[in-house]
């Protein structure tokens, strides 16, 4: 017995030039809020751009970005709906925002399905929110998407970094590469995070403090582009992740070595 | 319609494998389609007529559909499903993405969403036959 589906997957992102996954090991460091807000503020600069839900049971994007109404449409395919100007993604439109209580092999199925009958087309970037921990979703994603390259999300919790060092040496181990480490919900002045990540040879990307208006803006775009908080994702992403031109359009680096870094700027 | 996404997946691991083979031509491709994922079997066999490639163009598509069993993990309980129980909505989500059964049904014994799905989800290859190895 043969399943079709892991065929076609290369071919429904063959248009996708870059996919980037926001993950951490940890749950509650706001890998929901940093995937959500960087799709909106790469839409924003004019680049097409998906966001794709894969914390199958505990879904947040959707309530982040006040998604209630949109549905996708069916034509040869599952075709997402275009909301904010980001072509999105979620398993809420089958479970209407219901319980969905997976094992490893249901996740799997789940993932396997939406990555073989969704169809992105072109795409500049493909933005996809993870669910906390390195099991499933985690090896799914290093099987199944060649070009994912891993944003890592920690905090300066000593419990997060132990729980993010783990990602970190799976990612390392299974040569995923990770484009680098932000720090969000910083309070105090410790360096804790950016020397750990400079001493695992991780591009360490900058960090957010914590912004303790951030709940007010949930739901509501306009409010959320104007935060604390996606201002000093919107700078750090400016910064390190805008780091040369191809085409007119901004290119990710691949990983933190500079060879690589060269590599996708003449390809 | 979904089923052309699941037609396109068949023949591109069709040809794959008829590569891999080293096949000239595909004689036979046999097609098990699941029943909790109400795939249409006539939109299928007109997907794949319509994207056959040329090592495709005599093949005999076969397809048969397997039951939707499931077996509850928490009570043992093993039970078919029946479509007709569930809301259109919920019959439409469930060809789209089986796993969302987990939402929808429940062990009819214990009430348990913790079930396994035995069979019946999904579309496989059982069996690709063809002729004239490349040498």
């Amino acid at each position: 017995m043969y399943d079709p589906r892991v065929q076609v997957i290369d071919e429904r992102l063959a248009e996708v030039r870059d996919i980037l996954i926001v993950s951490s090991a940890k749950g509650g460091v706001g890998k929901s809020l940093t995937a959500s807000t960087l799709a909106l503020l790469f839409a924003r600069q004019g680049l097409k751009v998906g966001l794709l839900d894969l914390d199958f049971t505990s879904p947040a994007t959707h309530v982040i970005l006040g998604i209630k109404e949109a549905h996708p449409v069916e034509e040869r395919g599952i075709i997402p709906p275009k909301v904010h100007e980001i072509k999105y993604m979620s398993l809420v439109y089958y479970t209407g925002d219901h319980m969905a209580p997976f094992r490893g092999a249901d996740f799997s199925n789940c993932l396997m399905e939406i990555l073989a009958v969704t169809k992105w087309g072109e795409l500049d970037l493909l933005v996809i929110d993870m669910p906390p921990g390195i099991g499933d979703a985690t090896l799914d994603v290093i099987r199944f998407m060649k070009k994912a390259r891993f944003l890592v999300i920690a905090t300066p919790s000593i419990l997060a970094l132990s729980a993010v060092l783990k990602l970190i040496e799976l990612l390392q181990t299974t040569r995923a590469p990770i484009v680098g480490v932000i720090e969000n919900m910083k309070t105090g002045k410790s360096k804790t995070v950016e020397e750990q990540m400079r001493r695992h040879g991780v591009t360490f990307l900058g960090s957010i403090y914590y912004d303790n208006e951030i709940e007010k803006s949930i739901g509501d775009v306009h409010k959320l582009i104007k935060t604390r908080f996606a201002k000093s994702l919107k700078r750090i992403i400016s910064r390190k992740l805008f780091r040369c031109e191809d085409r007119g359009k901004p290119m990710f680096p691949p990983n933190s070595t500079a060879e690589h870094f060269h590599h996708s700027c003449h390809h | 319609m979904h089923e052309w996404a699941l037609a396109e997946a068949v023949v591109s691991a069709v040809s794959r494998i008829a590569d891999n083979e080293g096949f000239k031509e595909v004689v036979e491709v046999k097609l098990k389609i699941g029943e909790l994922q109400q795939v249409e079997a006539e939109i299928i066999e007109f997907a794949l007529a319509q994207l056959r490639t040329e090592k495709m163009a005599n093949t005999k598509f076969t397809i048969s559909t397997e039951k939707a069993q499931f077996k509850c993990r928490n009570c043992g309980n093993t039970w078919l499903f029946q479509h007709k129980e569930f809301a259109d909505e919920v019959s439409e989500a469930i060809h789209f993405i089986p796993e969302v059964a987990h939402t929808y049904v429940r062990c009819p014994r214990c009430g348990s969403p913790d079930f396994d799905i035995l069979g019946g989800r999904g579309i496989y290859i059982e069996s690709v036959v063809g002729v004239g190895k490349d040498v």
